[in-house]
């Protein structure tokens, strides 16, 4: 009954973060039309800005220690971090919390990321075919990629969640199930944060003008310009809301698991099995698609499953996303006419 | 020697004139060389040309780093540059720093991209291309076993890099191939005492392995060599590879009973799995009256910094270690030390030891030629190169040696100082029968290519 | 017109085979004459000729093609383990099995359009792939490839007491009383396989897989395909059933993508299973692209430049920079082989990425059209012609 309980939390646990990945990419995919290969960066720059904001934070002043001496014969280095000897206890306070605080910084660069990449890039293949759309959003990706392998190498690194949350939750004792039942705080944070995002997003499109235009937008590009409306303007901050929604969902998961510069590509294949799944041009499918696909995985982790079905979790995500196509002809709640040419 | 080679040679232009419908039916011509060659790449000028042939790119980009600094660094000591390092210290040696057999040492570098593919089109290249007579280096088992069959094919000597399996030097050994690392089997027989002596007689242990060769032959280890002292095992479930979150695989064991992890996972996903266990609080735990323990089979410095806190206090065993306080551990490490301004890891040392143990050979027999290559490596004894008294075993090409049991340092003075180690395992702990792994070496391949 | 065409065809094809055939003297200069990187040329050639069938005339995005270039592998090697080193069975078995695995796949993905499409074929590839590197590994022998070994000893064999995975039979072989030392390599009636041979018996193929997707573009079925590209509605109103059609064109691509896998295991019988992964498969799309999706000669131009990335700039080192710069002053020669070194070496992906970047914002057609741009103002200076009957034409 645990096993089966604990299972269920993974499985929103996981579900949180493909939902937001795929969130993400379904602004930009399944609403203007533009296949990004790039959003894994995406996702991947999100999870760096929180370990540059990181290292930032901590910078060490560097003395040399005359009287101790490394291994290969120079000076030991000693090392404080600035933050404490200016702040103090503030000081260790901001390091503490320095994955949840980056946000402060994610949204903005990510916001001008995306505004930056639409504007420079995307924009100009809109009505170019899809092909060239995967060329270039995925030469953009290699390229972000490895900017980023050259300034912080190729090793993850990781990345501690704040001492109040880094134990686990003894979810047993509130629902009178027992003491075994723990669960790590930080993935609960994990999975009430993607549940904010995903709601904020949704209201934001469905409650503003802007959202309304957008929509409008979306469903026919020209009426809505000839209404005197300026959509492209619009589709810009779309994008840029799609750059944010995968910054956070990395930075976030940087303590679970410690980013590396390829980690974009990894999620890159998931991203768009979800959005696909759920249905082209679908906020709701792509965050239905996310949670089922999580937790499915994680059922079919399990050992009973797994003595029964061997190798079973290896390729849940595509069976179930071949026998939901295939059911269904436009995924879980796809419109008509998006992408189907 | 490299792309900016205009020059178009007497072979190239033989080869040229020829195409054509003869040429096809008599493709002999193109493969035959105008001048005689006893052996593949046989070096006729003033230098030899050696492959590196590491992970540039992907997920061991830096270990395939580390391992190419420390190639240029033999290469440096090899020619007579520098403060000589480990050849100092290597005993018996030939080696005169003077290159080797008095040629000069070049070397061509190429990307494995951890891919049994891209490795072997690589190798090929610096074969086929570059001209090189040794290929070494690599980051992973399947890479390992790709390029040292495809050396055998060619007839040029491989001396593998990082590679644990057991496979390298057992079913999938080959004549011209060499290993100086270690593997599962010895990983397992040196971690049993220690284990035993720490956590007693009387453990259940659950397995998490990587679903790959590798991680089933180290939990096949594991298995044996905490079984035959008293341990119990619970699970073995497997993992795919680059599964990221392991969360699913690690929840079962809170209430499995097991109170030891043991997580036969290498790089990415040993730094997640471990990551995530501590996470879930599996080393707070008390289970069955005894502290949850984690163990980590196979240790790299490199991929641990990836896991952070999470490492302090876990056992593993790894190859070699730069806190080694031995004469030949201490020169390699101010040698490489001061050149790069960091300490090597554990694959930076295999590759440096490699190319040294090559050029002596060479030296020994006073040829190039893999025939005496490996007639002077086969049941070679040496000291000096940082794992004490060494021997290379004629039967399987593996290297014997004593193996280092390791801990998660829990105050690292600096970051690299992650590892310390606890104990060292002697040789005659972690031998065992050349026939136990099965394969067979075949003949040496010395043909001209 | 009709004979016009025909003669430029022709002519198309004959200088195609020539410049493959010579191609070891044609990229001596780059640095890539080499075998393995010529065979490799040929064999990625094939490969994206294949898929432009499908992509290139009917406009469907397959995301799994690498799962048939995988299964001509495997299924080639395991012919070299049962049967003969000799490459012939081995080809005709392995374009045999993926085109009936292609079938299998195409069958089902072929139910949907677009998108749908693309992430079903994707989706199947990458079930083949994790369970070939792991589930499957009595077939496949997982991450460490399935592999060549020597001949099982005849007592065990006659006890029906061996593992095919490390010990080989080779039955044909051994009926025609070939003797083995160690571990044989492929041949072609006692040619081997591997060196420049190898790369002539690729380069013959690559030029008959070309003949090949020529005639299919011109064929009646190439028509029907390239009709389906532009409009599929309107041909079904007419009562045309599609399907069938995109079937066999999936079917064919699938099996160029099985031939050119296995010629991958003739020229170096190893088969693993990241052959089959969505980078493989993703590299075939880019490649495609790159030299102009649709056109004739764009794919093997664009597998050619990726291949050549990825097997000279990765090797390009300090060193070799060194020796570069050698003629600037000391200074200089520093920053320039600093400045260099990012997109080299390890860095070679850097510079693909943005080659990637480069050409498709400045050449929407691919590589193919960068050629036309310059043929096209060559003529035009030599004949003043109209420049759209220039880009119109060798597009196709």
């Amino acid at each position: 009954m645990d096993a089966i309980f604990l299972q269920i939390l993974n499985g929103l646990d996981k579900g949180g973060a493909y939902a937001l990945i795929a969130l993400g990419l379904t602004l930009a995919f399944g609403t203007l039309g533009v296949v990004n290969f790039a959003h894994g960066a995406l996702f991947m720059l999100g999870a760096f800005c929180t370990v540059g904001f990181n290292k930032i934070l901590t910078l060490e002043k560097v003395a040399l220690d005359p009287t101790k001496m490394t291994a290969w014969g120079t000076p030991l280095e000693v090392r404080t971090p600035y933050v404490e000897t200016w702040f103090g206890d503030f000081g260790a306070f901001l390091v503490d919390y320095s994955v949840p605080v980056s946000l402060i910084v994610v949204i903005p660069l990510m916001l001008l990321v995306g505004i930056a990449m639409e504007r420079g890039l995307i924009r100009h293949f809109y009505k170019r075919p899809h092909a060239d759309q995967i060329l270039v959003t995925f030469g953009l990706a290699i390229v972000l990629q490895e900017l980023i392998k050259h300034y912080f190498g190729a090793n993850p690194i990781p990345q501690s969640v704040p001492e109040i949350v880094s134990g686990s939750a003894n979810i047993g004792s509130w629902f009178g199930l027992g003491d075994s039942l723990v669960y790590p705080w930080w993935r609960l944070v994990y999975f009430g944060f993607s549940a904010v995002v995903i709601f904020s997003v949704f209201a934001f499109l469905k409650f503003t003008t802007f959202g309304m235009v957008v929509r409008a937008g979306m469903f026919d590009r020209e009426q809505v310009s000839m209404l005197g409306i300026n959509i492209e303007k619009r589709f810009t901050i779309v994008f840029g809301l799609a750059a944010v929604v995968a910054g956070v969902a990395g930075a976030m998961y940087t303590p679970i698991l410690p980013p590396d510069y390829h980690i974009g590509m990894e999620f890159l294949v998931l991203s768009f099995v979800v959005v696909v799944v759920g249905g082209m041009g679908s906020l709701g499918g792509a965050v239905t698609a996310g949670f089922l696909l999580g937790i499915l995985q994680s059922f079919s982790s399990m050992n009973e499953i797994k003595s029964i079905l061997p190798g079973i979790d290896q390729i849940i995500i595509y069976l179930v996303a071949v026998v939901v196509l295939l059911a269904m002809p436009r995924g879980l709640m796809g419109r008509k006419g998006v992408m189907e040419d | 020697m490299s792309i900016n080679d205009f020059k178009l040679d007497r072979r190239l232009l033989m080869k040229s004139g020829l195409i054509g419908g003869a040429a096809l039916a008599t493709p002999m011509h193109f493969i035959k060389d105008a001048h005689a060659e006893d052996f593949c790449n046989m070096p006729k000028g003033k230098s030899v040309t050696l492959g590196f042939n590491v992970p540039q790119t992907g997920a061991y980009a830096d270990e395939g780093a580390d391992e190419l600094r420390a190639f240029k660094l033999a290469v440096k000591h090899l020619n007579g540059e520098g403060d000589g390092g480990m050849i100092n210290t290597f005993k018996p040696s030939s080696l005169k720093g003077n290159g080797i057999l008095g040629k000069k040492v070049e070397f061509v570098t190429g990307d494995t991209q951890t891919k049994s593919d891209a490795a072997r089109a690589s190798a090929k290249r610096m074969i086929e291309k570059d001209g090189a007579i040794m290929i070494s280096g690599g980051s992973s088992s399947g890479v390992a076993i790709a390029v040292q069959g495809l050396c055998q094919e060619a007839g040029v000597i491989f001396m593998a890099g990082l590679t644990h399996s057991n496979d390298t030097t057992g079913k999938d050994k080959r004549a011209n191939g060499f290993r100086h690392f270690f593997n599962t089997h010895m990983s397992g027989a040196a971690l049993g005492p220690v284990l035993e002596k720490e956590y007693g007689k009387d453990r259940k242990a659950y397995h998490l392995t990587a679903d790959y060769t590798w991680g089933w032959s180290q939990e096949k280890s594991m298995r044996q060599a905490t079984e035959s002292r008293g341990w119990k095992t619970v699970a073995a479930v497997k993992t795919p590879v680059g599964a990221g979150d392991f969360s699913q695989y690690i929840t079962p064991v809170l209430n499995s009973g097991a109170d030891v992890l043991i997580l036969n996972h290498y790089g990415k996903d040993m730094v997640n799995s471990l990551t995530q266990a501590v996470q879930f609080g599996l080393r707070d735990k008390q289970v069955n009256g005894k502290n949850f323990e984690i163990v980590v089979p196979l240790f790299s410095r490199l991929m641990a910094q990836g896991a952070g806190d999470a490492i302090k206090g876990i056992f593993g065993s790894t190859n070699w270690n730069w806190s080694l306080k031995d004469a030949a551990s201490q020169a390699f490490v101010k040698s490489f030390g001061a050149e790069y301004g960091a300490p090597p890891s554990m694959a930076a040392h295999t590759c440096y030891v490699q190319t040294l143990l090559y050029a002596n050979a060479c030296e020994m027999g006073g040829t190039f030629s893999p025939t005496g290559v490996v007639k002077s490596l086969e049941g070679f004894k040496f000291d000096g190169l940082g794992n004490g008294p060494t021997e290379y075993r004629a039967e399987d090409h593996q290297c014997f040696k004593d193996v280092l049991v390791v801990q998660g340092n829990e105050k690292p003075t600096s970051k690299f100082d992650l590892l310390s180690v606890v104990e060292v395992t002697p040789r005659s702990k972690v031998e065992y029968d050349a026939k136990m792994l099965g394969g067979s070496l075949g003949p040496v391949n010395a043909k001209p290519c | 017109m009709n004979q016009g065409s025909l003669f430029k065809d022709l002519m198309l094809f004959l200088v195609f085979a020539g410049v493959v055939l010579a191609a070891p003297v044609l990229l001596a200069p780059l640095g890539a004459n080499y075998p393995d990187l010529l065979q490799k040329f040929a064999i990625f050639g094939i490969f994206a000729i294949g898929f432009n069938i499908l992509f290139g005339l009917t406009g469907y995005l397959s995301f799994g093609h690498a799962a048939f270039l995988g299964v001509g592998s495997y299924a080639s090697v395991w012919v070299f383990k049962l049967l003969s080193m000799n490459v012939i069975p081995a080809v005709i078995f392995s374009v045999i099995v993926s085109g009936l695995f292609a079938f299998l796949i195409g069958f089902v993905s072929l139910r949907r359009s677009g998108i749908y499409f693309s992430i079903l074929t994707l989706a199947f590839a990458q079930m083949s792939y994790n369970l070939a590197y792991s589930v499957l590994t009595p077939i496949t022998n997982g991450e460490t490839g399935l592999q060549i070994r020597q001949l099982a000893p005849s007592d065990r064999a006659a006890d029906y007491v061996l593992n095919l995975r490390d010990e080989d039979l080779r039955i044909l072989d051994q009926a025609f009383g070939v003797v083995e030392h160690g571990i044989p390599i492929t041949n072609l009636f006692g040619i081997k396989m591997s060196g420049y041979p190898g790369f002539y018996f690729c380069a013959v193929l690559l030029i008959l897989a070309f003949g090949l997707s020529i005639l299919i573009a011109r064929s009646n079925f190439g028509m029907m395909l390239k009709a389906i590209k532009s409009n599929q509605n309107r041909l079904s109103y007419t009562g045309i059933n599609t399907r069938p059609y995109l079937i066999a064109a999936f079917v064919i691509s699938g099996m160029f993508a099985g031939l050119s896998g296995s010629l991958l295991a003739v020229t170096d019988p190893l088969a693993g299973a990241e052959r089959m992964q969505w980078t493989a498969s993703g590299e075939v799309v880019l490649m495609t692209i790159l030299g102009g999706a649709g056109t004739l000669v764009g794919p093997v131009l664009g597998a050619t430049l990726i291949k050549f990335f990825e097997n000279i700039f990765s090797a390009i080192n300090d060193n070799v920079l060194q020796g570069v710069y050698s003629f600037l002053p000391d200074g200089l020669r520093e920053a320039a082989v600093a400045v260099s070194g990012l997109f080299v070496g390890s860095g070679w992906h850097l510079t693909l990425g943005l080659l990637f970047m480069i050409i498709v914002i400045f050449l929407p057609g691919g590589l193919m059209q960068g050629f036309e741009l310059i043929t096209g103002r060559f003529k035009r200076k030599a004949k003043a012609e109209t420049p759209s009957q220039q880009s119109k034409q060798p597009a196709e």
